[in-house]
């Protein structure tokens, strides 16, 4: 049932990102250029999610368990530190530079070739290489 | 006659389809649909089975569900770039930020925004500014890309 429900959800959010024009690197590149055309699109389409998710997390407010007993995540109870700031510039100039962020990059891998899949290797490569480096550096963790 | 762009609509489509697919892994599997994190959790070193049964099916149908679709209606264009020097800055650059930050575009711009989470809307206002000033320094100021 979990894994249903997984791959139910991979193929909604994959089809989605399809659907929206989201895996166009041009059009994310097109959104964030505000000096250049700007294209509005990624702002309807981060609008359009937030409206359903916003209703799921009051119904997930009601219940105590998702539907296979699992229990809801907990709001995150770090503060805003400067991980999460140094962190969200980093991926904003990676964001700019590709106009890829992980899920439309990892969505067109069926057809965005080379390009896509060194982008989405080198992605990884990042993530591990951070939890490589905070393995060595304690004072990194 | 007059084109009229639609790209809002199907932009808007999309994403009720990206808010839907969220809202079912939050109500079905009691999960935060933040695809760095997904990803992430198929290579990280304690590869925990409980995440990996989550995480495999998720991701298998992410990539397989619109390449399925372009098989069959034809690929739309990626226009990603082809300089491998840019892609694979890009590409580490995501891949350390979104593990610093625990989340990305979906995880806090999405599921986090919508839980009106004050780390998500900080770390989105803050990647959507860093890739606002990137682009203009990139294509504007310098013209690197």
């Amino acid at each position: 049932m979990r894994s249903w429900i997984s791959a139910a959800s991979g193929a909604l959010f994959g089809l989605g990102l399809l659907v929206s024009g989201m895996t166009d690197t041009a059009k994310v590149q097109g959104f964030l250029d505000l000096a250049g055309n700007w294209d509005p699109t990624l702002a309807f389409v981060l609008g359009g999610a937030i409206l359903p998710m916003a209703l799921a997390w009051r119904l997930a407010a009601r219940r105590r368990r998702s539907v296979t007993g699992e229990p809801f995540p907990p709001m995150p109870s770090q503060g805003i530190d400067g991980r999460l700031l140094g962190g969200s510039v980093l991926f904003g100039a990676g964001w700019a530079l590709a106009g890829f962020c992980p899920g439309p990059s990892v969505a067109a891998l069926g057809w965005s070739g080379a390009s896509g899949l060194t982008f989405v290797l080198a992605m990884l490569a990042g993530m591990l290489g951070l939890d490589w480096a905070r393995r060595r550096l304690p004072a990194l963790a | 006659m007059i084109a009229i762009p639609l790209d809002w609509l199907t932009g808007l489509a999309g994403g009720l389809m990206i808010g839907l697919a969220a809202a079912l892994l939050l109500l079905g599997n009691g999960r935060v649909m933040g695809a760095s994190g997904i990803v992430g959790s198929l290579v990280e070193r304690p590869g925990a089975s409980q995440t990996l049964r989550g995480s495999l099916p998720f991701v298998a149908a992410l990539i397989g569900a619109p390449a399925l679709v372009v098989a069959i209606g034809g690929a739309p264009a990626t226009h990603v770039t082809g300089d491998t020097g840019i892609l694979l800055l890009a590409g580490l650059l995501v891949g350390v930020g979104t593990r610093l930050a625990n989340g990305c575009t979906s995880g806090h711009g999405v599921v986090g925004m919508a839980r009106l989470s004050p780390r998500s809307i900080l770390a989105t206002l803050t990647f959507l500014g860093a890739g606002f000033a990137v682009m203009f320094l990139g294509r504007h100021t310098l013209g690197v890309f």
